[in-house]
């Protein structure tokens, strides 16, 4: 015990001390999350489905008109990128994210996916938008989106020659994403 | 006019609470005693400035003046008076005014019912109050205004939530922030104690009203919130573990351990730094939950306004109020001196076994808050902790904290032994054995087992308690009551609280054999649940106010005897495109009967009902408990040995719990 | 409305107070419910281990959003084809992550969450015991000031 005497008085202090640090330590965390979500880098909603550098899962989808159905063959056989969009006509960031769905259509195939969603409804919602869809496939039970690990819309992956997918955003795609992330990326896959 | 009065009045309250949080700092370190004397009046003056602000922006959503931003975002024309008044702090602006409003009355309450606290005391109590009101005015006044204008003014308001509309809104926030705020005053005593350097058996004895008053008002909240949540959500839930749960739930754990542990620094002069941190984190919790949920760091599923500019204000000023005070205890509280010696097995032993357990709960409930956000910061991935995780963890340590509770109160301060104490318990014990082997046969799982039989352990041993200070049954009858009169409040208030916390775990146990049935019915066909036949009559459209509504009659039979009418129903909000359900309860103590009307299917010639049925054993003993602990705390905050001011009238019967 | 319930909701800027919860219980259609009640009550369970995803810290069971229907009805399906507990949850987060477990698994990254409850009370109990061993410095003799207080204080409680 008497060996202890002399250090208490600074263990004592550190103890002390102890609640200061952690505190300090939860600080810098929060503002670094704040911070993160302000330039978008730190997202608490984001559920970062494990789907990255997978083949796309089985399945096989009807036509939308007035497009033509897909299925996870059709995914498999491609030789160069494709960018698959699930939407449907009830989801109000889907219609805000067309006209960049439109401007990216002639530089990257856009492959659309109508989510829970009525054949007309869907149909009416690409007509007024202007369809920026290749082909479109109807999900109209939904079980399939849960296959891709889709928790709702709109939700994008970029699918690499074979059938993987290489990224995935569960946020409206933005001019700056296509700029940044799509078309760089996908550019790399071609070659 | 109104509005610009209001704006007005709470720039003056911000400087009033800037001068209260300086001069008499300054005037207590140079012990001038005019600049002290201008703490009270600087902090009541303050508080009618701020009442007169929340008053204008009432008046402003009673007469619709919709060329205020706040009242056009949450009030329309159609919206009943009583949800325009209560409309005011169901919004983050209008609730950070109440938040400041309460806090300047905590502020008034020091300078009224401590003026026979040492002035260089109250003084810098007061300024500690002050600086944190200015801060939050500050805040008020900069990014949240209540009293903002809008123009061109809309003809009618957004109206409000309609979840929102429910009278529950007119009580619970103002309780539950009475309750987190009410623990600034004892983190004041905290900071004025590591400022003067010196904390003793006075300075717990004037803490601890403060800190049971706030306590009261926190368990009053929680359990409002709870039941509040059960009615308005309409399946029959309580808790979600949700992390704006969890954050009253933190500073409610903390609560309760600095009640006990002043108790310890009063009466034995220990515990004295351990005390003083707890004061500064019931109130730092108490702070940045309510705060960080507005950041929208958190995932709740109760939404906020997610804002991260403002997220970093309230950073900011977190960092200061809490980062300041922990700086202070780290270079202060090492010179406070330590306190009295005592046995591990002894009151304060089991008192401080108490914090412990209490406070690994609470480090518990915040780790499993804060770890999600913290992982996928950190490391990039995402996991949820939710309820499976919260029942697995915290339940285990709930049960041990009970059983020590039972032995709490009767053990003597300093040494003990475990033999007499054992002696007046042991029959208590033997009906929470009883209570253990009937439960096993009732129950399926370990935990509410458990749970049941340790929530009855408290109950009898706090009934034990009172039994043998009273000498009940062991003396004629006139003498126990002779010493009934002569025993302070506080040992009742005591063994209340404590039964209360027994009541509560009993209906949660309860609550954990709940059943529930989801049917589709015609009109007039009868389904089974829990032995009783619940038949759907007759569905009827109906008006209200500002909705429209489809209300069933439901009639609940046992065997055949009519056992209630319930009426669920359906409203529909035009001016929100938002349908509300409307629980029906009918509830006799023992159990609720509770039913939710649900969607219309079939044709209109021939319609079913979707119904939910739910038969919640216990449920009410859930709310009644915290009450019961909440009245607990108000019996012995009655107590005239814990009236500041008074300590010279309290008579013999001290002794008694002195003991 | 349906929009709503998706992650719009969370754009819609909403304030709201503490308590008040932002998702409304639907009833849910009995149709979707397993007919052995045995196999029902397996699918329940399983369902509460089960964060819905759009919603936030509540169940499946307990949601009232499309996808957690969805979702609830998977799991049923599952259950129906005679999969064990640990096969649905499996093929749960083969498709969302550890995300959607309420539980989060026993990894290197949650071990600390894990342990949180021993760890806190071994610190607590070391703490307390560090304290109560302590050699104790001798207490300075009393002030003036601090007499007299003393003896105000013993006088209140032997009165």
């Amino acid at each position: 015990m008497s060996s202890e005497s002399p250090s208490s008085p600074t263990r004592r202090r550190l103890l002390m001390a102890a609640p200061l640090v952690v505190a300090a330590g939860a600080g810098v965390g929060f503002w670094r999350m704040l911070s993160g979500m302000s330039h978008g880098s730190f997202d608490p909603h984001d559920i970062h489905a494990p789907v990255l550098n997978r083949p796309v899962p089985d399945f096989s989808l009807p036509d939308q008109a007035p497009g033509t159905g897909f299925s996870a063959q059709d995914l498999r056989g491609l030789k160069a990128p494709v960018l698959v969009n699930y939407f449907a006509s009830w989801c109000i960031p889907c219609v805000a994210e067309m006209p960049v769905l439109n401007g990216l259509k002639d530089r990257l195939p856009i492959w659309g996916i109508a989510y829970k969603d009525k054949p007309e409804h869907a149909l009416g919602f690409v007509q007024r938008a202007g369809n920026p869809y290749a082909r479109i496939a109807a999900d109209r039970d939904g079980l399939t989106a849960i296959d891709w690990g889709v928790s709702g819309v709109p939700e994008t992956f970029l699918i690499g020659p074979g059938g993987v997918i290489r990224w995935h955003t569960a946020s409206p795609i933005t001019e700056a994403m296509i700029a940044d992330t799509i078309l760089p990326l996908a550019g790399s896959l071609k070659s | 006019m109104n509005p610009e009065l209001g704006n007005f009045a709470l720039a003056l309250a911000c400087c009033l609470a800037a001068g209260q949080a300086i001069l008499p700092l300054v005037g207590a370190s140079r012990r001038d005693s005019r600049l002290m004397a201008l703490a009270p009046a600087l902090a009541v003056g303050q508080m009618l400035a701020l009442a007169t602000a929340f008053a204008c922006l009432i008046h402003a959503a009673i007469t619709n003046d919709f060329s205020v931003q706040n009242v056009a975002a949450n009030s329309a024309v159609s919206k009943p008076l009583l949800y325009k008044i209560t409309g005011v702090w169901g919004n983050h602006e209008g609730s950070v005014l109440l938040w400041a409003l309460i806090l300047s009355v905590c502020g008034g309450a020091v300078a009224l019912f401590g003026r026979n606290l040492p002035s260089a005391l109250q003084a810098r109590v007061i300024a500690v109050l002050g600086g944190v009101a200015a801060g939050f005015e500050l805040f008020c006044l900069t990014t949240s205004n209540p009293f903002a204008r809008v123009w061109p003014a809309p003809l009618d308001g957004q109206g409000m939530n309609p979840l929102l509309q429910d009278p529950g809104l007119a009580f619970h926030p103002p309780v539950l922030y009475t309750g987190y705020v009410g623990f600034a005053v004892p983190f004041a005593f905290a900071i004025a104690a590591l400022i003067e350097g010196r904390v003793d058996a006075a300075w717990g004895r004037w803490v601890r009203p403060w800190a049971v008053a706030a306590w009261c008002f926190l368990t009053c909240g929680i359990a409002m919130g709870s039941w509040w949540s059960y009615y308005v959500l309409g399946w029959g839930g309580y808790w979600f573990w949700d992390p704006v749960e969890n954050a009253s739930l933190i500073p409610w754990l903390t609560g309760t351990a600095l009640v006990h542990s002043a108790i310890v620094v009063e009466k034995r002069e220990a515990l004295k730094i351990w005390t003083v941190l707890l004061a500064i984190g019931t109130f730092s919790f108490s702070l940045s939950g309510t705060f960080l949920v507005r950041s929208g760091i958190l995932n709740s599923v109760h939404a906020f306004a997610n804002d991260p500019a403002r997220g970093v204000f309230i950073l900011g000023l977190l960092a200061l109020v809490i980062g300041g005070s922990l700086l202070l205890f780290a270079l202060r509280a090492p010179q406070l001196t330590t306190g009295g010696l005592f046995a591990p097995l002894s009151r304060e032993g089991l008192l401080v076994l108490n914090n412990i357990l209490l406070c690994s709960i609470c480090a518990v409930v915040l780790t499993g808050t804060m770890y999600p956000p913290f992982m996928s910061l950190l490391f990039g991935k995402t996991i949820s902790v939710g309820k499976p995780f919260f029942d697995a963890t915290t339940i285990p340590l709930a049960i041990p904290l009970m059983v020590f509770m039972g032995f709490g109160p009767m053990v003597p301060w300093k040494r003990a032994q475990m033999w007499p104490v054992l002696r007046r318990l042991w029959w208590a014990a033997c009906i929470s054995l009883l209570a253990l082997v009937l439960a096993t046969f009732r129950m399926r799982e370990i935990l509410p087992v458990l749970a049941t039989a340790a929530a009855v352990w408290v109950i009898m041993s706090s009934m034990a308690d009172i039994i043998e200070r009273l000498r009940l049954f062991r003396q004629p009858l006139a003498q126990s009551w002779q010493r009934a009169r002569g025993l302070p409040r506080a040992v009742f208030g005591a063994a209340i609280a404590h039964a209360g916390v027994g009541i509560t775990v009993l209906g949660i146990a309860g609550m954990s054999q709940a059943a529930h049935r989801i049917v589709e019915v015609h009109v007039g066909q009868s389904e089974m649940l829990a032995g009783d036949s619940w038949t759907l009559t007759e569905v009827h459209p109906a008006e209200g106010p500002n909705y429209t509504a489809l209300v069933a009659t439901i009639e609940v039979r046992h065997n055949g005897r009519l056992v209630t009418t319930l009426h669920p129903s359906k409203r529909t909000f035009a001016s929100q495109h938002q349908t509300t359900t409307e629980v029906a309860i009918h509830t006799n103590l023992m159990a609720d009967i509770y039913g939710v009307l649900g969607d219309k299917h079939g044709t209109d010639a021939d319609p079913t009902y979707v119904l939910r049925l739910h038969y919640n054993p216990l449920a009410p003993w859930m709310w009644l408990g915290g009450l019961i602990m909440a009245f607990g705390g108000a019996l012995s905050l009655s107590d005239r040995r814990v009236r500041v001011g008074a300590p010279r009238r309290a008579k013999a019967s001290d002794m008694a719990v002195a003991r | 409305m349906k929009a709503l319930s998706f992650r719009t909701g969370m754009m819609a800027a909403l304030f709201c107070l503490l308590f008040a919860p932002m998702v409304a219980m639907a009833v849910d259609d009995p149709a979707e419910m397993l007919p052995d009640p045995a196999q029902e009550q397996r699918a329940e369970a399983i369902g509460a281990q089960l964060r819905c995803l759009v919603c936030q810290n509540e169940s499946i069971e307990d949601s009232s959003a499309d996808l957690a229907r969805d979702l609830r009805h998977v799991v049923r399906e599952h259950v129906a084809k005679g999969e064990s507990d640990h096969q649905i949850m499996d093929w749960m987060v083969s498709r969302y992550g550890n995300f959607i477990r309420l539980r989060p698994p026993l990894t290197a990254g949650t071990l600390l969450l894990w342990i949180m409850p021993v760890l806190a009370l071994c610190m607590g109990i070391g703490v307390a015991w560090w304290h109560l061993r302590r050699p104790r410095a001798v207490a300075p003799p009393l002030t003036d000031e601090e007499r007299r207080r003393l003896s105000d204080l013993t006088r209140t409680r032997r009165e």
